[in-house]
């Protein structure tokens, strides 16, 4: 077993060669959304789209909600799901902030001023998980 | 023969382009961070290489998860500027050097570091940001680029001591090229950010100000620093920072010759969900 040290940082999925494994789909649909013809399609009728793609129905179903922790935790990585928030018209900070349970002014206002701190943000444990 | 005369540090963040492009640069929001790089963009004006090596890597634009190469040189004629779901950039495609990324290539390979070559590769906001902060709006690109692509979106990337010992093969490369070329190599992207999950949103100023000062003078320890101290310290994304040490390790300084200058070093949160940071090093004139 490879050591994976990284699992215990709080809120954070790391795109290892295992997620990148369970994603390959939901992530080769993202990039799919890169042509315009494509993305077409996918709004006329997403789940008709989806079903396309040999994903799995959770996979599909985090896609319809649009819930990033979701499709995250499914495998999918962060600079394909972007495609899917370009689809819809998103920034990247939105999409960012969606994933914070924060609001999008909360979350901007963060940014702006300096960001979320590292201190208590290193280890699960001080999440209380 | 050839030589490299200065190396180049900057993030990418897609907002940048588009704030450029959207003519929001005097907003009150942007107007700092621009601010940050004209003392560059001057240097930059008087400094014009004949040839950027610019290290950069692919935002899930030209590699699917088909294949990803870890080490990738662009060997074509030129470049197209990509559209990345929001339409491509309003800017200047980009013009190779196949001679001397050729060279590259044959040289590197030969020293280890095995190389992929790539010859359709469609350049994203990674590689065009960079260029637009310090060269701003042309109609077209006052030199020719190799794109040079490391993979920092499927984990691990290679360490910091191989994108080190990468630059220093890479200037073995550059000087053993058979016409008098003036070479930079940039390293961008970081610094610290994390565009995923409930953690999105980290910065920590303290990492980046260190890991800046220790780019600058002590570069072979910072080599050493392992991928989870990124991963935890700098967020998920600042991982991109390794690619700075294949920039850095092509500086003379690492082959037994001079330090090189700070011409130029600024740091700025935030720009959208990063930390900005930027560095410019000239080599000591001989």
């Amino acid at each position: 077993m490879n050591d994976k040290p990284y699992r215990d940082i709080p809120g954070t999925t790391v795109f290892d060669a295992e997620r990148s494994q369970q994603g390959y789909w939901l992530n080769q649909f993202c990039m799919s959304l890169m042509r315009a013809e494509h993305r077409d399609r996918f709004k006329r009728d997403e789940r008709a789209y989806l079903d396309e793609w040999d994903m799995t129905e959770q996979q599909k179903q985090a896609v319809l909600d649009r819930d990033m922790n979701s499709m995250i935790s499914l495998g999918g990585n962060i600079y394909f799901l972007a495609k899917i928030g370009a689809t819809d018209g998103l920034s990247f900070q939105q999409m960012a902030g969606s994933m914070t349970g924060m609001t999008e002014d909360e979350y901007r206002a963060m940014m702006v001023n300096g960001g979320r701190p590292i201190e208590g943000n290193r280890y699960a444990s001080e999440w209380g998980e | 023969m050839a030589h490299i005369s200065a190396s180049v540090y900057t993030s990418h963040v897609p907002a940048i382009g588009a704030a450029l492009d959207l003519g929001k640069t005097d907003e009150p929001y942007w107007q700092p961070l621009f601010a940050g790089y004209e003392p560059s963009k001057a240097w930059m004006r008087a400094h014009t290489p004949d040839v950027i090596l610019l290290v950069f890597n692919d935002h899930a634009t030209a590699f699917s998860l088909e294949m990803i190469p870890t080490f990738a040189i662009g060997m074509a004629p030129g470049y197209a500027v990509a559209d990345e779901g929001w339409g491509p950039r309003p800017v200047p495609d980009v013009v190779g050097h196949p001679d001397l990324a050729a060279h590259i290539a044959e040289s590197v390979i030969q020293q280890d570091f095995d190389l992929t070559l790539v010859n359709k590769l469609d350049v994203d906001h990674g590689l065009t940001v960079p260029l637009s902060l310090l060269f701003g709006q042309p109609d077209a690109w006052p030199c020719p680029v190799i794109p040079f692509a490391v993979n920092v979106v499927q984990y691990p990337p290679p360490s910091g001591r191989r994108c080190l010992e990468l630059g220093k093969a890479i200037r073995r490369a550059v000087e053993s090229y058979d016409a008098p070329l003036n070479v930079q190599i940039w390293g961008t992207g970081g610094m610290s950010h994390q565009l995923q999950g409930p953690r999105a949103g980290l910065i920590n100023s303290e990492f980046d100000r260190a890991f800046l000062d220790d780019l600058i003078a002590d570069p072979e320890h910072l080599a050493a620093k392992p991928h989870i101290e990124y991963l935890r310290e700098a967020g998920s994304e600042g991982i991109e920072l390794v690619m700075w040490l294949i920039a850095r390790g092509a500086m003379a300084d690492l082959a037994g010759g001079p330090a090189p200058t700070v011409e130029h070093r600024f740091y700025h949160v935030p720009a959208s969900n990063t930390a900005v940071g930027h560095l410019v090093l000239e080599e000591a004139r001989s």
